[in-house]
């Protein structure tokens, strides 16, 4: 029987949720093709993610490896394409995170197996993949079909499928390492955590999320105005905290935190999926864009297509006439 | 140090008015403003300070047509030494992995410590060229890289992971490394510079040239193929509030207020 590879993606101790994500479509295109989905671990002594996997999987392929304690593309490549060039499998699910991509495109050239890369839904039909993927900041969905091989390799976008309560009882594999040297080229020195201290964004109540729409640094009193008249707090898309505006955690999104604050009002923020990922489970969303066509609409309970600038202050009058506060 | 960064002239769409068009494959492209990647633009900086800090060469490199000589000439006020653009009618429908085979036959045999390129392009954003590239060319990679310290033969570098999380890893040169954004401030290019740059020679090559095949390039040598482009499905449609300023700012104050949040 042909297998669906799932990778498994675990950091300090824990799996991350795209593994469960990528098991549940795994497991739904398995029974599609009349494969099975087979979760693959690598990692040192880590037999009790393998318990954990087997929960969600036919079975486990693990292989413990003091080499493989933390995350190497390159130790991670050598042992996947070793294991893909002895079961064949149909399909390859690597997370479209961090990991995933410094594996997953050399890994396929490596094999010369075709990949798509950042998928947020895919399809097998008669061996053959198809893939939906966005494109210019999520302003635009395509279908791609993959040239047709006996083996397939995808990344998946993140919180693009849902993980699945656990409902199997799969065997535990373990298979000896295949590496047989040091990987020297290059090498996991440590982790960088962010600074301590600054401001929990993810314990507000009320949060003024500003993206590039904000255009310069002397404009941002105007927005911390209206976060303080609000009683909130300042937070942002990736654009302004690279161009050094707000410290990094007060960044929303993929790279930054997770909010669900009871009202989110998005200023001159397009929407990319990897800011929406952060915030689209707030209780109360207003979107404020020119574009009409900004993703942000889509994912918002209520939209403002204006020049931020001709809104800000307005609101902040507004707000203060309201608290008997006017200036 | 001798360093490559390779760069893509796109449409910048982020607050455009965007049309699919009539193949309904892709953008309809006129009227759209192009530019080098935002990713890129870090990449270049990064190549450019490197330069000014150990010295050695910045080459520039584009797999595009003659419109893609604006952001070669970016880059050549910028700071770079050499431009060279990748352009054949054959190379048209390329995926990321054509891309990298185009640019891996034009950069063998070019003299390199280091190849730098954006994490992934704002257009399409396979986050593939760098790590495919560094692959075919038998050199280590490091993808979404946030500081680069280099030393005699290796380079010590702060990956981005998830939730503010970095990894630090050390490389050994030859390496690509492909930069996110962030990692420094490019700089402004002053006029005079970009009026210098316009009298700068950029290389221009073909398929012949690199010594690839047809198949190799374009849709043939390609692993993917865009079938369909549409408009995403909508997953809450927000509720627009329509009027002037003013009476915009009234409905989400009274709204506001209605749910007990000011």
């Amino acid at each position: 029987m042909k297998e669906i590879f799932v990778l498994a993606e675990h950091r300090q101790g824990q799996i991350r949720d795209i593994t469960f994500e990528m098991l549940a479509k795994g497991k739904q295109l398995a029974e599609k093709t009349k494969s099975e989905v087979v979760a693959v671990l690598l990692g040192k002594e880590v037999q009790a993610h393998a318990k954990a996997l087997s929960q969600y999987a036919k079975k486990v392929l693990l292989i413990d490896d003091s080499r493989l304690e933390n995350f190497n593309s390159k130790a991670y490549q050598e042992v996947l394409s070793s294991l893909i060039k002895e079961y064949k499998p149909l399909l390859i699910m690597i997370g479209h995170t961090s990991y995933g991509v410094d594996l997953a495109p050399s890994l396929a050239a490596a094999l010369n197996q075709p990949i798509a890369t950042d998928c947020i839904d895919l399809d097998l039909e008669d061996e053959k993949l198809s893939v939906t993927r966005q494109m210019y900041g999520g302003k635009v969905n395509v279908k791609a079909t993959v040239r047709k091989s006996e083996s397939y390799i995808v990344t998946i976008r993140q919180a693009a499928f849902a993980a699945e309560k656990p409902a199997m009882n799969g065997e535990t594999v373990q298979k000896p390492s295949p590496l047989t040297q040091d990987i020297t080229e290059k090498r996991f020195i440590k982790y960088i955590l962010p600074p301590p201290g600054g401001v929990d964004i993810t314990a507000a109540d009320i949060l003024l999320g500003i993206g590039r729409g904000v255009k310069d640094q002397a404009n941002m009193p105007i927005v911390e105005d209206l976060a303080k008249t609000l009683g909130g707090v300042l937070a942002c898309s990736r654009p302004i905290v690279d161009k050094g505006w707000l410290p990094n955690d007060r960044q929303v999104g993929t790279s930054g935190k997770t909010v669900k604050p009871k009202l989110y009002i998005a200023l001159g923020i397009s929407g990319a999926f990897q800011h929406l990922i952060g915030m689209k489970n707030s209780d109360l969303i207003i979107a404020v864009n020119k574009d009409p066509n900004a993703p942000i609409f889509n994912f918002s309970d209520y939209g403002v297509v204006e020049d931020l600038f001709k809104i800000v202050p307005s609101l902040k009058n507004k707000i203060l006439e309201l608290k008997g506060q006017k200036t | 140090m001798d360093v490559i960064v390779c760069v893509k002239h796109v449409p910048e769409t982020a607050e455009a008015d965007i049309k699919i068009d009539s193949t309904g494959q892709t953008l309809e492209k006129t009227g759209l403003v192009f530019d080098i990647n935002e990713w890129d633009d870090y990449a270049l900086e990064e190549a450019v300070r490197i330069k000014e800090k150990i010295g050695g060469t910045v080459t520039a490199i584009t797999v595009g047509s003659e419109d893609a000589d604006s952001t070669l000439r970016k880059c050549l006020a910028r700071g770079a030494d050499k431009a060279i653009r990748l352009t054949d009618a054959k190379f048209i429908g390329s995926d990321a992995y054509a891309v990298a085979k185009i640019l891996h036959s034009a950069i063998k045999g070019l003299p390199f410590s280091l190849i730098l390129t954006g994490a992934l392009s704002d257009d399409d954003g396979y986050t593939m060229v760098g790590p495919v590239l560094a692959q075919l060319l038998g050199i280590p990679h490091a993808t979404m890289v946030k500081k680069i310290d280099l030393s005699e033969g290796s380079a010590s570098v702060n990956r981005e992971l998830e939730g503010g999380l970095e990894e630090r890893v050390e490389l050994r040169l030859p390496a690509v490394l492909a930069v996110q954004t962030g990692i420094n401030e490019p700089r402004y290019v002053s006029i005079l510079g970009i009026r210098k740059a316009m009298k700068e020679e950029i290389k221009v090559l073909g398929l012949a040239d690199i010594g690839l095949s047809e198949n190799d390039v374009g849709e043939t040598g390609s692993w993917l193929k865009i079938e369909k482009m549409f408009v995403p499905p909508v997953e809450k449609q927000a509720e627009f509030i329509k009027g002037t300023p003013d009476e915009v700012t009234s409905k989400i104050t009274e709204l506001l207020k209605s749910r007990g949040l000011i």
